[in-house]
Protein backbone atom coordinates (compact mmCIF):
# COMPACT_ATOMS: atom_id res chain seq x y z
CA UNK A 1 0.00 0.00 0.00
CA UNK A 2 2.96 2.27 0.86
CA UNK A 3 4.40 1.47 -2.46
CA UNK A 4 1.42 2.51 -4.56
CA UNK A 5 0.79 5.70 -2.66
CA UNK A 6 4.24 6.68 -3.17
CA UNK A 7 4.13 5.82 -6.63
CA UNK A 8 0.54 7.12 -7.41
CA UNK A 9 1.95 10.80 -7.92
CA UNK A 10 3.92 9.47 -10.87
CA UNK A 11 1.59 7.27 -12.70
CA UNK A 12 -0.92 10.24 -12.47
CA UNK A 13 1.42 12.65 -13.84
CA UNK A 14 2.31 9.60 -16.38
CA UNK A 15 -1.33 9.38 -17.29
CA UNK A 16 -1.27 13.45 -17.50
CA UNK A 17 1.78 13.68 -19.59
CA UNK A 18 0.91 10.73 -21.66
CA UNK A 19 -2.53 12.94 -22.53
CA UNK A 20 -0.53 16.05 -23.78
CA UNK A 21 1.87 14.07 -25.56
CA UNK A 22 -1.62 12.26 -26.94
CA UNK A 23 -3.07 16.22 -28.22
CA UNK A 24 -0.21 16.62 -30.54
CA UNK A 25 0.37 13.54 -31.77
CA UNK A 26 -2.79 13.75 -33.65
CA UNK A 27 -1.40 16.35 -34.97
CA UNK A 28 0.97 14.34 -36.61
CA UNK A 29 -0.93 11.24 -37.23
CA UNK A 30 -3.55 13.30 -39.22
CA UNK A 31 -1.52 15.37 -41.54
CA UNK A 32 0.81 11.74 -42.33
CA UNK A 33 -2.34 10.24 -42.80
CA UNK A 34 -3.95 12.46 -45.63
CA UNK A 35 -0.47 14.63 -47.12
CA UNK A 36 2.09 11.13 -46.01
CA UNK A 37 4.16 14.37 -44.45
CA UNK A 38 5.62 14.55 -41.40
CA UNK A 39 5.33 18.17 -40.35
CA UNK A 40 8.20 18.85 -38.65
CA UNK A 41 6.78 22.23 -37.77
CA UNK A 42 4.23 20.86 -35.83
CA UNK A 43 5.78 21.23 -32.28
CA UNK A 44 7.09 24.67 -33.05
CA UNK A 45 3.61 25.53 -33.75
CA UNK A 46 2.91 23.92 -29.94
CA UNK A 47 5.81 26.10 -28.84
CA UNK A 48 4.52 29.34 -30.42
CA UNK A 49 1.00 28.69 -28.69
CA UNK A 50 2.86 28.73 -25.51
CA UNK A 51 4.59 32.38 -26.01
CA UNK A 52 1.28 33.92 -27.80
CA UNK A 53 -0.09 33.30 -24.11
CA UNK A 54 2.41 34.60 -22.42
CA UNK A 55 1.88 37.65 -24.44
CA UNK A 56 -1.76 37.81 -24.61
CA UNK A 57 -2.02 37.62 -21.12
CA UNK A 58 0.15 40.15 -20.27
CA UNK A 59 -2.48 42.35 -21.45
CA UNK A 60 -5.57 40.78 -21.54
CA UNK A 61 -8.30 38.68 -19.39
CA UNK A 62 -7.71 35.07 -19.19
CA UNK A 63 -11.03 34.66 -20.87
CA UNK A 64 -10.41 36.44 -23.88
CA UNK A 65 -6.60 35.65 -24.32
CA UNK A 66 -7.16 31.75 -23.93
CA UNK A 67 -9.55 31.70 -26.62
CA UNK A 68 -7.48 33.79 -28.53
CA UNK A 69 -4.44 31.40 -28.63
CA UNK A 70 -6.48 28.67 -29.82
CA UNK A 71 -7.68 30.91 -32.34
CA UNK A 72 -4.12 31.96 -33.34
CA UNK A 73 -2.47 28.86 -33.68
CA UNK A 74 -4.77 27.10 -35.77
CA UNK A 75 -4.55 30.43 -38.01
CA UNK A 76 -1.27 30.01 -38.22
CA UNK A 77 -1.35 26.30 -38.69
CA UNK A 78 -3.84 26.71 -41.98
CA UNK A 79 -1.64 29.50 -42.93
CA UNK A 80 1.65 27.42 -42.78
CA UNK A 81 0.08 24.73 -44.86
CA UNK A 82 -0.94 27.17 -47.36
CA UNK A 83 2.22 28.96 -47.89
CA UNK A 84 4.58 26.27 -47.23
CA UNK A 85 2.97 22.72 -48.26
CA UNK A 86 0.24 23.73 -50.98
CA UNK A 87 2.65 25.03 -53.63
CA UNK A 88 4.59 21.60 -53.14
CA UNK A 89 1.41 19.20 -53.37
CA UNK A 90 2.89 17.91 -56.91
CA UNK A 91 6.13 18.40 -55.96
CA UNK A 92 8.28 14.93 -54.90
CA UNK A 93 7.68 13.77 -50.98
CA UNK A 94 11.29 14.95 -49.66
CA UNK A 95 10.64 18.54 -51.05
CA UNK A 96 7.47 19.01 -48.70
CA UNK A 97 9.43 17.30 -45.71
CA UNK A 98 12.48 19.83 -46.21
CA UNK A 99 10.17 22.81 -46.18
CA UNK A 100 8.48 21.14 -42.80
CA UNK A 101 11.58 21.60 -41.55
CA UNK A 102 12.30 25.28 -42.89
CA UNK A 103 9.14 26.17 -41.43
CA UNK A 104 10.10 24.74 -38.01
CA UNK A 105 13.44 26.56 -37.85
CA UNK A 106 11.89 29.86 -39.07
CA UNK A 107 9.32 29.71 -36.30
CA UNK A 108 12.32 29.11 -34.04
CA UNK A 109 14.32 31.79 -35.12
CA UNK A 110 11.10 34.16 -34.99
CA UNK A 111 10.61 32.95 -31.46
CA UNK A 112 14.42 33.77 -30.58
CA UNK A 113 14.27 37.14 -32.28
CA UNK A 114 10.74 38.49 -30.72
CA UNK A 115 11.64 36.89 -27.20
CA UNK A 116 15.67 37.44 -27.36
CA UNK A 117 16.41 34.11 -26.11
CA UNK A 118 14.85 34.51 -22.69
CA UNK A 119 13.07 31.73 -20.97
CA UNK A 120 8.88 33.56 -20.37
CA UNK A 121 7.02 32.34 -17.43
CA UNK A 122 3.76 30.86 -18.61
CA UNK A 123 1.00 32.73 -16.97
CA UNK A 124 -0.95 31.05 -14.14
CA UNK A 125 -4.55 29.75 -14.73
CA UNK A 126 -6.60 29.68 -11.90
CA UNK A 127 -8.78 26.66 -10.87
CA UNK A 128 -6.61 24.16 -12.59
CA UNK A 129 -3.65 24.70 -10.91
CA UNK A 130 -4.81 24.75 -8.02
CA UNK A 131 -3.87 21.53 -5.66
CA UNK A 132 -6.41 18.67 -5.12
CA UNK A 133 -6.35 15.93 -2.88
CA UNK A 134 -7.31 12.17 -4.83
CA UNK A 135 -7.01 9.91 -1.66
CA UNK A 136 -3.46 10.17 0.32
CA UNK A 137 -2.29 12.00 -2.83
CA UNK A 138 -2.08 15.52 -3.52
CA UNK A 139 -1.90 16.96 -7.01
CA UNK A 140 -2.88 19.98 -8.77
CA UNK A 141 -6.27 19.68 -10.92
CA UNK A 142 -4.63 19.67 -14.43
CA UNK A 143 -3.69 16.53 -13.66
CA UNK A 144 -7.00 15.21 -13.32
CA UNK A 145 -8.18 17.42 -16.30
CA UNK A 146 -5.67 16.69 -18.81
CA UNK A 147 -6.43 13.08 -19.41
CA UNK A 148 -10.26 13.86 -19.28
CA UNK A 149 -10.47 16.38 -21.09
CA UNK A 150 -7.83 14.58 -24.04
CA UNK A 151 -9.96 11.51 -24.04
CA UNK A 152 -12.95 14.05 -24.63
CA UNK A 153 -11.67 15.48 -27.35
CA UNK A 154 -10.40 12.70 -28.84
CA UNK A 155 -14.25 10.72 -28.44
CA UNK A 156 -15.08 13.74 -30.49
CA UNK A 157 -13.17 13.92 -32.56
CA UNK A 158 -13.21 9.85 -33.89
CA UNK A 159 -17.29 10.95 -33.94
CA UNK A 160 -16.38 13.27 -36.42
CA UNK A 161 -14.62 11.29 -38.51
CA UNK A 162 -16.54 8.34 -38.54
CA UNK A 163 -20.10 9.88 -38.72
CA UNK A 164 -19.80 13.18 -40.59
CA UNK A 165 -19.64 14.22 -44.41
CA UNK A 166 -16.31 16.08 -43.35
CA UNK A 167 -14.83 12.54 -41.95
CA UNK A 168 -15.85 10.42 -44.64
CA UNK A 169 -14.09 12.99 -47.40
CA UNK A 170 -10.85 13.24 -44.87
CA UNK A 171 -11.09 9.04 -44.79
CA UNK A 172 -11.31 9.33 -48.50
CA UNK A 173 -8.70 11.31 -49.24
CA UNK A 174 -6.31 9.90 -46.98
CA UNK A 175 -6.82 6.85 -49.20
CA UNK A 176 -6.80 8.80 -52.79
CA UNK A 177 -6.48 12.32 -53.90
CA UNK A 178 -7.44 11.85 -57.37
CA UNK A 179 -10.34 10.01 -57.34
CA UNK A 180 -11.35 12.19 -54.15
CA UNK A 181 -11.42 14.91 -56.77
CA UNK A 182 -13.49 13.11 -59.13
CA UNK A 183 -16.27 12.72 -56.02
CA UNK A 184 -16.41 16.83 -56.57
CA UNK A 185 -14.55 16.89 -53.11
CA UNK A 186 -12.27 20.05 -52.53
CA UNK A 187 -9.34 18.21 -51.42
CA UNK A 188 -7.56 21.93 -49.94
CA UNK A 189 -10.52 21.77 -48.22
CA UNK A 190 -10.21 18.89 -46.36
CA UNK A 191 -6.15 19.37 -45.85
CA UNK A 192 -7.23 22.61 -44.41
CA UNK A 193 -9.81 21.03 -41.93
CA UNK A 194 -7.24 18.56 -41.13
CA UNK A 195 -4.74 21.57 -40.04
CA UNK A 196 -7.10 23.45 -38.31
CA UNK A 197 -7.44 20.19 -36.33
CA UNK A 198 -4.47 19.16 -35.82
CA UNK A 199 -3.82 23.08 -34.54
CA UNK A 200 -6.65 22.91 -32.32
CA UNK A 201 -5.61 20.24 -30.34
CA UNK A 202 -1.86 21.15 -30.03
CA UNK A 203 -2.95 24.77 -28.87
CA UNK A 204 -4.95 22.68 -25.92
CA UNK A 205 -2.44 20.49 -25.49
CA UNK A 206 0.25 23.83 -25.10
CA UNK A 207 -2.03 25.15 -22.47
CA UNK A 208 -2.15 22.10 -21.01
CA UNK A 209 1.65 21.47 -21.02
CA UNK A 210 2.69 24.72 -20.00
CA UNK A 211 0.42 25.16 -16.94
CA UNK A 212 2.31 22.73 -15.39
CA UNK A 213 6.09 23.22 -17.01
CA UNK A 214 5.86 26.65 -16.40
CA UNK A 215 8.37 28.05 -18.84
CA UNK A 216 8.30 28.62 -22.28
CA UNK A 217 11.56 29.28 -24.82
CA UNK A 218 12.07 28.92 -28.47
CA UNK A 219 13.85 25.27 -28.67
CA UNK A 220 10.39 24.30 -25.86
CA UNK A 221 8.64 22.65 -28.80
CA UNK A 222 11.20 20.21 -29.91
CA UNK A 223 10.91 17.62 -26.67
CA UNK A 224 7.40 17.09 -26.41
CA UNK A 225 7.13 17.13 -30.27
CA UNK A 226 9.45 14.43 -30.62
CA UNK A 227 8.10 12.22 -28.08
CA UNK A 228 4.54 13.36 -29.37
CA UNK A 229 5.69 12.03 -32.97
CA UNK A 230 7.37 8.63 -31.52
CA UNK A 231 4.18 8.26 -30.20
CA UNK A 232 2.41 8.72 -33.54
CA UNK A 233 5.04 5.97 -34.88
CA UNK A 234 4.66 3.68 -31.94
CA UNK A 235 0.99 3.22 -32.93
CA UNK A 236 1.30 3.25 -36.17
CA UNK A 237 1.40 6.46 -38.43
CA UNK A 238 -1.71 7.56 -39.99
CA UNK A 239 -4.21 5.88 -37.07
CA UNK A 240 -5.65 8.37 -35.12
CA UNK A 241 -6.56 5.49 -31.82
CA UNK A 242 -2.89 4.69 -32.44
CA UNK A 243 -0.89 7.25 -31.51
CA UNK A 244 -3.57 8.21 -28.43
CA UNK A 245 -2.35 4.71 -27.07
CA UNK A 246 0.89 5.03 -28.04
CA UNK A 247 1.28 8.25 -26.61
CA UNK A 248 -0.37 7.10 -23.24
CA UNK A 249 2.10 4.08 -22.89
CA UNK A 250 5.23 6.53 -23.43
CA UNK A 251 3.82 9.11 -20.88
CA UNK A 252 3.45 6.61 -18.04
CA UNK A 253 6.41 4.38 -18.91
CA UNK A 254 8.53 7.80 -18.43
CA UNK A 255 7.34 8.61 -15.15
CA UNK A 256 7.33 4.96 -13.48
CA UNK A 257 11.03 5.03 -14.58
CA UNK A 258 11.18 8.03 -12.87
CA UNK A 259 10.03 7.10 -10.30
CA UNK A 260 12.13 3.94 -9.96
CA UNK A 261 14.97 6.37 -9.83
CA UNK A 262 16.30 6.25 -13.14
CA UNK A 263 15.03 9.82 -14.16
CA UNK A 264 17.83 10.48 -16.40
CA UNK A 265 16.81 7.77 -18.50
CA UNK A 266 13.12 8.24 -19.27
CA UNK A 267 13.86 10.21 -22.50
CA UNK A 268 16.15 7.65 -23.38
CA UNK A 269 13.89 5.00 -23.02
CA UNK A 270 11.26 7.01 -25.60
CA UNK A 271 14.07 7.12 -28.39
CA UNK A 272 14.74 3.00 -27.09
CA UNK A 273 11.37 2.52 -27.64
CA UNK A 274 11.52 3.98 -31.55
CA UNK A 275 14.32 1.99 -32.56
CA UNK A 276 12.85 -1.20 -31.52
CA UNK A 277 9.71 -0.22 -32.96
CA UNK A 278 11.52 0.86 -36.43
CA UNK A 279 13.36 -2.96 -36.29
CA UNK A 280 10.41 -5.15 -35.33
CA UNK A 281 7.40 -3.14 -36.20
CA UNK A 282 7.83 -0.41 -38.50
CA UNK A 283 4.41 -0.11 -39.14
CA UNK A 284 3.75 0.40 -35.52
CA UNK A 285 0.92 -0.93 -33.12
CA UNK A 286 -1.96 -0.10 -35.57
CA UNK A 287 -0.46 0.61 -39.08
CA UNK A 288 -1.97 -0.49 -42.03
CA UNK A 289 0.67 -2.15 -44.41
CA UNK A 290 1.63 -0.38 -47.06
CA UNK A 291 0.47 -1.67 -50.02
CA UNK A 292 -0.01 -0.66 -53.11
CA UNK A 293 -2.86 -2.37 -54.73
CA UNK A 294 -2.30 -3.05 -58.83
CA UNK B 1 -25.07 21.23 -81.72
CA UNK B 2 -23.70 18.48 -79.57
CA UNK B 3 -23.65 18.39 -75.45
CA UNK B 4 -19.57 17.67 -75.46
CA UNK B 5 -17.41 19.47 -78.40
CA UNK B 6 -13.77 18.76 -78.03
CA UNK B 7 -11.88 20.96 -80.85
CA UNK B 8 -8.05 20.26 -81.09
CA UNK B 9 -7.09 19.34 -77.63
CA UNK B 10 -3.32 19.20 -76.87
CA UNK B 11 -1.87 17.56 -73.47
CA UNK B 12 2.24 17.48 -72.49
CA UNK B 13 3.39 15.48 -69.81
CA UNK B 14 6.65 16.82 -69.31
CA UNK B 15 8.13 17.04 -73.24
CA UNK B 16 5.97 13.98 -74.00
CA UNK B 17 3.00 14.98 -76.22
CA UNK B 18 0.18 12.76 -75.29
CA UNK B 19 -2.94 14.24 -76.77
CA UNK B 20 -1.71 15.90 -80.74
CA UNK B 21 -4.78 17.66 -81.31
CA UNK B 22 -8.21 15.63 -80.33
CA UNK B 23 -10.94 16.39 -81.84
CA UNK B 24 -14.70 14.81 -81.48
CA UNK B 25 -18.25 15.31 -80.78
CA UNK B 26 -20.48 13.54 -77.85
CA UNK B 27 -23.82 13.62 -78.89
CA UNK B 28 -26.95 13.93 -75.93
CA UNK B 29 -28.33 10.50 -75.15
CA UNK B 30 -25.52 8.33 -77.55
CA UNK B 31 -23.23 5.40 -76.11
CA UNK B 32 -19.38 7.09 -77.82
CA UNK B 33 -16.43 4.92 -77.34
CA UNK B 34 -12.88 5.41 -78.02
CA UNK B 35 -10.57 2.70 -79.06
CA UNK B 36 -6.97 2.22 -79.98
CA UNK B 37 -4.22 0.81 -78.22
CA UNK B 38 -2.28 1.21 -75.03
CA UNK B 39 -0.81 4.51 -75.37
CA UNK B 40 -3.23 5.81 -77.84
CA UNK B 41 -4.38 8.40 -75.39
CA UNK B 42 -7.62 7.23 -74.16
CA UNK B 43 -7.25 7.84 -70.61
CA UNK B 44 -5.80 10.75 -71.11
CA UNK B 45 -8.70 12.10 -73.05
CA UNK B 46 -11.12 11.42 -70.70
CA UNK B 47 -8.84 12.71 -67.81
CA UNK B 48 -8.71 16.06 -69.33
CA UNK B 49 -12.52 16.27 -70.01
CA UNK B 50 -12.79 15.22 -66.10
CA UNK B 51 -10.28 18.33 -65.07
CA UNK B 52 -7.58 16.51 -63.47
CA UNK B 53 -5.09 16.79 -66.27
CA UNK B 54 -5.33 20.23 -67.61
CA UNK B 55 -4.48 20.92 -72.12
CA UNK B 56 -2.29 22.97 -72.84
CA UNK B 57 -4.38 23.90 -76.53
CA UNK B 58 -7.70 23.27 -77.31
CA UNK B 59 -11.39 23.87 -76.23
CA UNK B 60 -13.74 21.80 -74.48
CA UNK B 61 -17.34 22.78 -74.18
CA UNK B 62 -20.52 21.50 -72.76
CA UNK B 63 -23.77 22.27 -73.54
CA UNK B 64 -22.37 25.41 -75.47
CA UNK B 65 -20.44 26.53 -72.39
CA UNK B 66 -16.54 26.18 -72.53
CA UNK B 67 -15.76 24.52 -69.55
CA UNK B 68 -11.70 23.80 -70.69
CA UNK B 69 -9.12 23.81 -67.33
CA UNK B 70 -12.29 23.62 -65.02
CA UNK B 71 -11.75 21.63 -61.46
CA UNK B 72 -12.73 18.40 -61.56
CA UNK B 73 -15.34 19.24 -58.66
CA UNK B 74 -17.03 22.09 -60.38
CA UNK B 75 -17.54 19.26 -63.93
CA UNK B 76 -19.01 17.19 -61.16
CA UNK B 77 -21.47 19.73 -60.26
CA UNK B 78 -22.49 20.23 -63.89
CA UNK B 79 -23.20 16.81 -64.43
CA UNK B 80 -19.64 15.25 -65.85
CA UNK B 81 -18.80 12.25 -63.96
CA UNK B 82 -15.72 9.96 -64.93
CA UNK B 83 -15.41 5.94 -63.36
CA UNK B 84 -11.38 5.88 -63.21
CA UNK B 85 -9.90 2.96 -64.63
CA UNK B 86 -8.48 0.60 -61.79
CA UNK B 87 -12.41 1.10 -60.30
CA UNK B 88 -10.46 2.94 -57.50
CA UNK B 89 -12.67 2.37 -54.92
CA UNK B 90 -12.08 3.77 -51.20
CA UNK B 91 -11.52 0.29 -49.88
CA UNK B 92 -10.97 2.27 -46.11
CA UNK B 93 -14.99 3.03 -46.89
CA UNK B 94 -18.13 1.20 -46.65
CA UNK B 95 -19.84 0.40 -49.56
CA UNK B 96 -22.69 2.69 -48.55
CA UNK B 97 -20.07 5.09 -47.66
CA UNK B 98 -18.74 4.75 -51.13
CA UNK B 99 -21.82 5.26 -52.67
CA UNK B 100 -22.26 8.07 -49.91
CA UNK B 101 -19.43 10.11 -51.26
CA UNK B 102 -20.39 9.68 -54.72
CA UNK B 103 -23.18 12.12 -53.80
CA UNK B 104 -21.34 14.33 -52.12
CA UNK B 105 -22.12 17.85 -53.92
CA UNK B 106 -25.90 17.01 -53.50
CA UNK B 107 -27.37 18.63 -50.02
CA UNK B 108 -30.93 17.01 -50.88
CA UNK B 109 -31.05 14.29 -48.43
CA UNK B 110 -34.24 13.26 -50.08
CA UNK B 111 -32.23 13.34 -53.14
CA UNK B 112 -29.57 11.15 -51.95
CA UNK B 113 -32.20 8.65 -50.44
CA UNK B 114 -34.05 8.16 -54.33
CA UNK B 115 -30.78 7.45 -55.61
CA UNK B 116 -29.54 5.31 -53.46
CA UNK B 117 -32.61 3.01 -54.04
CA UNK B 118 -32.08 3.28 -57.65
CA UNK B 119 -28.70 2.14 -57.36
CA UNK B 120 -29.48 -0.91 -55.33
CA UNK B 121 -32.47 -1.49 -57.85
CA UNK B 122 -29.32 -1.85 -60.43
CA UNK B 123 -26.97 -3.68 -58.32
CA UNK B 124 -28.68 -5.55 -55.58
CA UNK B 125 -25.06 -7.28 -54.77
CA UNK B 126 -24.35 -3.64 -53.59
CA UNK B 127 -27.29 -3.40 -51.29
CA UNK B 128 -26.82 -6.78 -49.78
CA UNK B 129 -23.14 -5.89 -48.71
CA UNK B 130 -23.75 -2.23 -47.73
CA UNK B 131 -22.32 -2.45 -44.87
CA UNK B 132 -19.04 -4.15 -46.10
CA UNK B 133 -15.57 -2.27 -46.22
CA UNK B 134 -15.36 -2.10 -50.29
CA UNK B 135 -11.81 -3.30 -50.39
CA UNK B 136 -13.26 -6.49 -49.63
CA UNK B 137 -15.49 -6.60 -52.72
CA UNK B 138 -14.44 -8.83 -55.82
CA UNK B 139 -13.12 -7.64 -58.51
CA UNK B 140 -16.57 -7.35 -60.74
CA UNK B 141 -18.99 -6.32 -57.34
CA UNK B 142 -15.86 -3.37 -57.08
CA UNK B 143 -16.96 -2.09 -60.49
CA UNK B 144 -20.39 -2.44 -59.75
CA UNK B 145 -19.65 -0.34 -56.94
CA UNK B 146 -17.78 2.30 -58.63
CA UNK B 147 -20.47 2.94 -61.09
CA UNK B 148 -22.74 3.30 -58.94
CA UNK B 149 -20.87 5.66 -56.86
CA UNK B 150 -20.91 7.95 -60.21
CA UNK B 151 -24.34 7.74 -60.52
CA UNK B 152 -24.90 8.94 -57.11
CA UNK B 153 -23.98 12.26 -58.63
CA UNK B 154 -26.90 11.98 -61.22
CA UNK B 155 -24.62 12.43 -63.84
CA UNK B 156 -25.77 13.54 -67.06
CA UNK B 157 -22.72 12.49 -68.79
CA UNK B 158 -20.85 9.27 -67.19
CA UNK B 159 -17.28 8.93 -68.74
CA UNK B 160 -15.96 4.94 -67.93
CA UNK B 161 -12.12 4.21 -68.19
CA UNK B 162 -11.92 0.49 -69.17
CA UNK B 163 -14.65 -1.17 -67.26
CA UNK B 164 -14.40 -4.13 -68.06
CA UNK B 165 -10.74 -4.53 -67.49
CA UNK B 166 -9.10 -7.37 -65.75
CA UNK B 167 -12.90 -9.06 -65.26
CA UNK B 168 -14.38 -12.47 -66.13
CA UNK B 169 -16.32 -12.39 -69.03
CA UNK B 170 -19.11 -12.96 -67.97
CA UNK B 171 -19.05 -10.45 -65.58
CA UNK B 172 -17.90 -8.34 -68.25
CA UNK B 173 -21.38 -8.96 -70.26
CA UNK B 174 -22.97 -7.83 -67.12
CA UNK B 175 -21.40 -4.37 -67.32
CA UNK B 176 -22.39 -3.69 -71.13
CA UNK B 177 -26.21 -4.60 -69.90
CA UNK B 178 -26.06 -1.62 -67.10
CA UNK B 179 -24.23 0.92 -69.40
CA UNK B 180 -27.00 0.15 -71.69
CA UNK B 181 -29.42 0.03 -69.31
CA UNK B 182 -27.76 3.40 -67.67
CA UNK B 183 -27.59 5.38 -71.39
CA UNK B 184 -31.70 4.25 -71.94
CA UNK B 185 -32.43 5.66 -68.81
CA UNK B 186 -30.95 9.07 -70.50
CA UNK B 187 -27.64 9.39 -69.32
CA UNK B 188 -25.06 9.79 -72.19
CA UNK B 189 -21.94 7.57 -71.89
CA UNK B 190 -18.42 7.92 -73.13
CA UNK B 191 -16.71 4.47 -72.82
CA UNK B 192 -13.08 4.06 -73.64
CA UNK B 193 -11.87 0.38 -73.49
CA UNK B 194 -9.82 -2.23 -74.98
CA UNK B 195 -12.26 -4.58 -75.34
CA UNK B 196 -13.01 -2.98 -78.92
CA UNK B 197 -15.54 -5.40 -79.69
CA UNK B 198 -17.69 -5.32 -76.96
CA UNK B 199 -17.89 -1.59 -77.28
CA UNK B 200 -18.67 -1.48 -80.63
CA UNK B 201 -21.44 -3.42 -80.67
CA UNK B 202 -23.03 -1.14 -77.61
CA UNK B 203 -21.54 2.48 -78.90
CA UNK B 204 -23.47 4.73 -80.69
CA UNK B 205 -20.82 6.27 -82.33
CA UNK B 206 -16.53 5.04 -82.21
CA UNK B 207 -13.25 6.48 -82.46
CA UNK B 208 -10.85 5.01 -83.17
CA UNK B 209 -7.20 6.97 -81.73
CA UNK B 210 -4.09 6.57 -82.34
CA UNK B 211 -0.68 8.12 -80.66
CA UNK B 212 -2.71 11.10 -79.65
CA UNK B 213 -4.80 11.25 -83.08
CA UNK B 214 -8.37 10.47 -83.77
CA UNK B 215 -8.02 8.78 -86.99
CA UNK B 216 -10.96 7.43 -87.91
CA UNK B 217 -14.64 7.72 -87.07
CA UNK B 218 -18.04 6.15 -87.76
CA UNK B 219 -21.09 4.20 -86.56
CA UNK B 220 -20.19 1.22 -83.96
CA UNK B 221 -21.54 -0.93 -87.08
CA UNK B 222 -19.76 1.08 -89.77
CA UNK B 223 -16.21 0.77 -87.15
CA UNK B 224 -16.91 -2.88 -86.39
CA UNK B 225 -17.60 -3.89 -90.36
CA UNK B 226 -14.42 -2.41 -91.31
CA UNK B 227 -11.57 -3.94 -92.20
CA UNK B 228 -8.83 -1.45 -90.75
CA UNK B 229 -10.27 -1.75 -87.46
CA UNK B 230 -10.82 -5.01 -88.24
CA UNK B 231 -7.15 -6.40 -88.38
CA UNK B 232 -5.66 -3.87 -85.89
CA UNK B 233 -8.05 -3.96 -82.84
CA UNK B 234 -10.88 -6.79 -83.57
CA UNK B 235 -8.21 -8.90 -84.37
CA UNK B 236 -9.62 -10.94 -87.19
CA UNK B 237 -8.76 -11.13 -90.47
CA UNK B 238 -10.63 -9.79 -93.56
Amino acid sequence: MDFIVANLPYLLTGISVGGQYALIAIGYTMVYGILRLINFAHGDLFMIAGFIMVYASASLPLYISLPLVIILTVVLGVLIERVAYKPLRSAPRMSVMISAIGVSYLLQNFAWYVTGGLAKIYPEIPWISDSVQIGPVSTSRITIITPILTIVLIIALVVLIKRTKIGMAMRAVSRDFETSQLMGININRVISTTFIIGSFLAAIGSILYFSRYTTVTPTIGAMPGLKAFVAAVFGGIGSIPGAVIGAFIIGICENIIKALGYTTFSDAFTFALLIVILIFKPTGLFGEKESEKV
Amino acid sequence: MSLIEVRDMKVRYGGIEALKGVSFDVEEGSIVTLIGANGAGKSTTLKTIAGLVKPVEGTITYNGEDITGLEPQKLVSKGIVLVPEGRRVFGNLSVYENLRIGAYLIKDKAQIEAQLEHVYDLFPRLKERSWQLAGTLSGGEQQMLAVGRALMAQPKVIMMDEPSLGLAPIIVRGIFDIIKKINEEGTTVLLIEQNANAALRVAHHGYVMETGNVTMEGTGQALLNDTRVREAYLGKAK
